[in-house]
């Protein structure tokens, strides 16, 4: 008797309580909410890999592309005159490069490269070049980001380097959708790529620090390098992703870091990253090859060591 | 046009001036980066319940985010702007009849030393906070510092221009006057 009077009031006493718990939810519902939504966006930002986004061209991406689209369009119009100059500058490099311009002087017969794998004799194609239209891009921002109107589906994958129409690099790609692609451009402050004193060939390191967009900066070249103003940076010899000697800039100045051995250089990019309409995405067609045979040597190196102890 | 027409209309058009106008814009300064798309949150009803208010501030901050490639930054600091203007509203606003007789805040409403005070605080949030969240990944302190007395003024610079460029004059219907 006893003992289910005093469960009962056990069961009172608990509703009561739960009763307490829909009343502070309901006077500080507004003080709630906010709570999750901060933690949710705190969540968003905090999990977002910096240089690799898992997924987010989905849906949302869909609609901003949509628009992205529809701007270019009327960006397109007003700004196309430049472009037209530049691009048909660099037709004017390519057009000297043609094999008709020159006579053959040798009876031998002729070679051509084509756009197939392997050719009879013997060149193996390392790069593919496809050019693609710049929809949308920051240039006030620390972080900025260009977003291409190619994506999986006309042959864009992940990793793959950027060039702009004058032959400058631009970024990386680092997402991809169905129909559209994310690039990390070189005004990232996050972004951080080996490149090399073309005259010297030593290879150092290009950030940006987010100051102005007409100034990277290369850091780890040593001081037993002559350096001057206006020495040629380009792309280096081990990247998966760019073909090497490729355009990156110039040294705009040249400064001494008393505290180590090494220059700290501006570098003046050679494509004007903040006026960006037609790029080059550039494919290393054995990529996957060569990063499966770096894991397998490291994953051997690894067990020969665990082997060793 | 109802209420719901207008802040609709007004939602896209602050995104895209944000999106395609101030975020394209040639790079002036490294300190400078134009804020004004938490406008459309201070410009909502009075009448409007504090917690649309904040799934509506959440809406905003993503799909500017979704064009930053910043998921989650300016999210979390319109979140905050929502949720600290109805305080700061109880602070400025008369507690008379004109509270009653417009609709939204305003210069006409609030007067101008109250809009401008209750513009001010709700920037100088919104812009503190979201430079504190970009400075945890990257800057010096002082930088940061800079950044957020520079940049609280453009938005109030562009908030004054929007106000004498846009005079809102919305009165409730009422039979008194």
């Amino acid at each position: 008797m006893f003992n289910i009077q005093y469960s009962l009031f056990n069961i009172r006493y608990l509703l009561f309580q739960v009763r307490n718990i829909f009343l502070f939810i309901r006077r500080f519902s507004v003080f709630i909410l906010f709570l999750i939504l901060q933690i949710v966006s705190l969540y968003f930002l905090f999990t977002y890999n910096r240089s690799h986004r898992a997924k987010g061209l989905g849906f949302a991406g869909g609609i901003t592309s949509y628009f992205n689209s529809k701007y270019n369009l009327l960006e397109n119009f007003l700004t196309m005159q430049e472009e037209n100059r530049r691009v048909h500058k660099l037709n004017d490099s390519l057009m000297n490069l043609l094999n008709t311009n020159f006579v053959i002087v040798d009876s031998g017969a002729t070679m051509a490269l084509d756009t197939l794998n392997k050719d009879t004799s013997g060149h193996m194609r390392r790069f593919v070049w496809r050019s693609a239209q710049v929809l949308y891009s920051t240039a006030s921002s620390d972080k900025n980001y260009l977003q291409l109107n190619r994506g999986s589906s006309t042959g864009i994958g992940d990793d793959m380097g950027v060039f702009s129409s004058n032959g400058g690099l631009v970024g990386k790609v680092i997402n991809t959708g169905e129909n559209f692609s994310e690039v990390i451009s070189l005004l990232n402050v996050v972004n951080k790529m080996s490149v090399q004193l073309k005259r010297t060939g030593s290879a150092g390191m290009l950030s940006w620090e987010g100051k102005s967009p007409q100034e990277l900066t290369l850091k780890n070249i040593p001081k037993t390098d002559s350096v001057k103003r206006g020495d040629t940076i380009v792309t280096g010899n081990y990247s998966l992703s760019y073909p090497p000697g490729r355009l990156v800039g110039t040294v705009s100045k040249v400064l001494r870091d008393k505290a180590s051995n090494f220059f700290i250089l501006k570098i003046k990019p050679t494509a004007n990253l903040t006026n960006l309409q037609q790029v080059f995405i550039v494919e290393n067609v054995n990529q996957q090859v060569q990063k499966e045979l770096d894991k397998q040597t490291q994953d051997m190196v690894e067990k020969k060591e665990a082997l060793n102890e | 046009m109802s209420d719901l027409v207008r802040n609709i209309i007004r939602f896209f058009l602050i995104v895209f001036l944000q999106v395609y106008v101030l975020n394209v814009m040639p790079h002036l300064h490294q300190l400078i980066t134009p804020y004004i798309y938490f406008l459309f949150i201070l410009w909502l009803p009075f009448y409007i319940k504090k917690g649309w208010v904040l799934i509506l501030g959440f809406l905003l901050g993503m799909s500017i985010d979704y064009y930053t490639m910043t998921p989650g930054l300016h999210a979390a600091a319109s979140v905050l702007v929502a949720f600290l203007r109805p305080i700061v509203i109880n602070l400025f606003a008369p507690k008379d009849a004109t509270e009653l007789s417009y609709k939204e805040p305003s210069p006409k409403a609030m007067g101008w030393t109250a809009y401008l005070l209750y513009a001010l605080i709700l920037s100088f949030c919104h812009n503190a906070y979201l430079l504190l969240l970009e400075w945890i990944s990257f800057g010096s302190f002082i930088h940061f510092l800079m950044k957020i007395i520079i940049t609280t003024a453009i938005s109030m610079l562009m908030i004054v221009i929007a106000e004498l460029i846009f005079p809102r004059k919305l009165k409730f219907r009422s039979n008194t006057a």
